[in-house]
C-alpha cells in the first residue's frame, strides 16, 4: 500500500513536470521511439523490423515508390492531411521526414512511372511526381462510386497496361431484403451487383470516368480489401471478407465454433468476367466446397449454382478479415519467398462470444500463379496480450514491398509502420 | 424533532422501495443478458467494446447511459445513419429489432445500461411501449 501511494507521488511529480516544462516537441519525441524488440512483432529467424514511423493515425493500404518513399493512405484526415509520405534519409529504415497532403478519407493508394493513385470512398485521384516530390494538384479520375459507408473502402492495384483495379464493396452483408436482419430473405437477382460486389476496372490516363467508361472486371465478391496485380502471370488477385452471422442466425445449421470459422475468407484468382458467387453462395470450411447461403435456400448440402462460379484457390478460416495482399517480387528474402504472396489479417470480431484471431501476417508460396504449399503465419503478435478488435494493440491492414525487397506493414489501430528486413 | 422523524420516515421509504426494487432489477438484468447474447453480442462484444469504425462501443457513451426515447428507438428502428463515439466514426449497418418483445427489449437495455461499467436507469416495458406506439404512429 504504502509503496502503491509512493509510486502515485512519484507519477503526480512527474505529470506535474511534463505539464509545466512546455517543451511538447521533447515529449513527443521521447513518446515517439518504441523500444521493443521488432517494434513488437514476432517474426522468422533471420527477420528484423524497425518501426518506420508510430501514430499516424488510421492507416490503410500503403505503397512504396521507386525511390523508397512511402506512402500511407489514411482512413481519417488527421492533421489536415490524409496521405503521409514518409522518407528515410539516412538508411535505417525509420522516417526521417513525414509530409502530409490530400484532405479527404480513404483506403487505397498505389504508386508507378511518378504518378501516385490514393481513393476516397467514392473516388480515385492521381497525382504527379515530379523531381521526387509530389504535385499537389490531383486530378480525378474516377468518381461517383457507391458509397453507403458499409465496406465503402475503395481499395485498388495497376496492371502493366495502363489500368487501375478498383474494388466497390458491396454495402451489404448477404443481399438480404432487409440488410442484416435475421431471418430476411436474400434477393434474386441481387441488385447491388450491378454498380457493387465487384472489382471495376479503369483507364489511369483518363479523367472523371464512372460506371458508364468502366468494365465490371469480376462480380460476386462481397467486399475485396486486398488486392494486388501479380505481374508474374499478368493476372488479377483479391481476398474476399466472407458473410457474417452464420451462427448467430442460423444456430441449427453452425454450432458457435463453427459459425467462428464459416464462412471461409478467400483468396481469388480473377479473370476478365469472373463471377465468384456473392451473394448465392459461401465457402463452407467444414465440407471444403462452395455451397448456397441459408438466404438462398441452403441447407450446408445444396450447391445450386455454386458449382458453376470461380473457386478459390486459397481458402483461410473465417472472419480473420483479409485487409491486403502483396506478391513478393524482390529478392533479399530467401528464395522460398519468391514471386509468393502475404496477406495482412486485420483480425476477426464475428467470433464472439468464441476467442478472436488473426491480427497478422501470413505468407502463401506460389510459383507461376498457383499456390505450391500450405499458408503459415509470417508475422505475428500484433494485437498483443488481447485479441479483440477494440483492444489489439495493433491491427495489421496494408502491406508493400520496396524497392530493396523488404516488406512494410502497416496498422490502422494506432498508425505504425514496420518495414521487415532478412539480414540472413 | 417532528421533521426529524419525517425525514426518518422518508428515508425509510426510500430505501425499502429501493430494496423492494433491487430484485426486480437484478431479474431484469439476468433476463437482458440473454437477450443480449442472442441479439447483440455478436457486434456489439461479450465487454462491449464493439469494434473500431464498425460496430459502436455501448460503453462510455451518451448514446446509452443518455436518452432512454433515442436508446429505445435506435433498438426499434435500427441504425443505419453514421454516429460518432468519442471522435471514432461507426458505419455498420444494425438491422430493427422491433420482432422484439417489450419486456425483452426493456431487460436488454437494463442489462446494458448496467453492464460495462454503466450506471443509469432502469428502462420498463412501458417506456418500450410508449416508444413503440410513437414510431407506428409516423
Amino acid at each position: 500500500m504504502k509503496s502503491k501511494f509512493s509510486l502515485f507521488l512519484l507519477m503526480s511529480l512527474f505529470l506535474m513536470h511534463v505539464s509545466f516544462a512546455g517543451d511538447t516537441t521533447k515529449l513527443r519525441k521521447t513518446v515517439k521511439v518504441p523500444d521493443e524488440v521488432n517494434g513488437g512483432i514476432t517474426l522468422p529467424a533471420g527477420f528484423n523490423a524497425v518501426v518506420v514511423a508510430d501514430t499516424l493515425g488510421v492507416a490503410r493500404h500503403i505503397a512504396v515508390d521507386a525511390n523508397g518513399d512511402l506512402y500511407v493512405k489514411l482512413g481519417r484526415v488527421k492533421g489536415g492531411g490524409g496521405i503521409v509520405r514518409l522518407r528515410d534519409k539516412n538508411g535505417d529504415g525509420k522516417a526521417d521526414e513525414i509530409k502530409t497532403f490530400g484532405d479527404f478519407n480513404g483506403s487505397g493508394i498505389a504508386v508507378k512511372n511518378n504518378v501516385l493513385y490514393a481513393t476516397s470512398d467514392d473516388a480515385v485521384f492521381k497525382y504527379n511526381i515530379v523531381n521526387n516530390e509530389v504535385v499537389n494538384q490531383p486530378e480525378k479520375i474516377v468518381q461517383g462510386l457507391v458509397n453507403k459507408r458499409q465496406h465503402a473502402s475503395k481499395t485498388i492495384t495497376l496492371d502493366n497496361a495502363g489500368n487501375i483495379y478498383v474494388n466497390i464493396g458491396a454495402p451489404s452483408n448477404v443481399c438480404q431484403t432487409s440488410d442484416r436482419q435475421k431471418g430476411s430473405m436474400g434477393m434474386k437477382p441481387c441488385p447491388i451487383l450491378d454498380s457493387a460486389g465487384g472489382i471495376w476496372q479503369f483507364k489511369t490516363n483518363v479523367a472523371g470516368q464512372s460506371y458508364n467508361n468502366g468494365v465490371r472486371y469480376a462480380t460476386g465478391l462481397r467486399n475485396v480489401v486486398g488486392l494486388d496485380w501479380n505481374s508474374e502471370v499478368n493476372e488479377l488477385y483479391a481476398t474476399q471478407h466472407g458473410r457474417d452471422m452464420l451462427f448467430q442466425w442460423y444456430p441449427e445449421m453452425f454450432n458457435q465454433q463453427e459459425g467462428a470459422v464459416n464462412p471461409a475468407e478467400e483468396l481469388f484468382r480473377l479473370k476478365p468476367g469472373a463471377d465468384a458467387g456473392w451473394p448465392y453462395c459461401y465457402f463452407d470450411i467444414g465440407k471444403k466446397q462452395k455451397m448456397l447461403n441459408p438466404e438462398y435456400g441452403g441447407d450446408r448440402t445444396k450447391v445450386g449454382e455454386c458449382a458453376e462460379k470461380v473457386q478459390s484457390i486459397v481458402q483461410f478460416p473465417g472472419h480473420l478479415a483479409p485487409n491486403a495482399i502483396v506478391f513478393y517480387n524482390g529478392t533479399a528474402f530467401p528464395e522460398k519467398y519468391r514471386n509468393g504472396a502475404f496477406i495482412a489479417f486485420h483480425g476477426s470480431w464475428n467470433r464472439a462470444p468464441e476467442p478472436q484471431a488473426g491480427y497478422f501476417v501470413v505468407f502463401v508460396p506460389m510459383k507461376n500463379g498457383s499456390p505450391t504449399g500450405e499458408w503459415e503465419v509470417f508475422a505475428d503478435n500484433f494485437a498483443g496480450a488481447v485479441k479483440e478488435p477494440a483492444k489489439a494493440t495493433y491491427r495489421p491492414c496494408g502491406l508493400a514491398v520496396g524497392p530493396d525487397g523488404a516488406l512494410y506493414v502497416s496498422d490502422d489501430q494506432k498508425g505504425r509502420i514496420w518495414k521487415i528486413t532478412y539480414a540472413r | 424533532m417532528k421533521i426529524k422523524m419525517t425525514v426518518l420516515l422518508i428515508c425509510f421509504f426510500v430505501i425499502g422501495l429501493i430494496s423492494w426494487q433491487q430484485p426486480d432489477l437484478k431479474a431484469s438484468i439476468e433476463r437482458g443478458q440473454k437477450v443480449y447474447e442472442t441479439y447483440c453480442l455478436g457486434c456489439h462484444q461479450s465487454d462491449g467494446s464493439g469494434v473500431p469504425r464498425l460496430n459502436p462501443p455501448l460503453s462510455k457513451t451518451t448514446y446509452v447511459t443518455g436518452d432512454k426515447k433515442k436508446l429505445i428507438t435506435v433498438v426499434l428502428a435500427g441504425l443505419d445513419t453514421e454516429i460518432e463515439i468519442n471522435g471514432e466514426v461507426y458505419n455498420n449497418v444494425m438491422a430493427p429489432h422491433d420482432f422484439l418483445k417489450d419486456q425483452e427489449i426493456a431487460d436488454v437495455l437494463t442489462y446494458v445500461r448496467n453492464s460495462f461499467g454503466n450506471k443509469a436507469a432502469a428502462i420498463t416495458p412501458a417506456d418500450v411501449k410508449n416508444v413503440r406506439a410513437s414510431l407506428t404512429k409516423k
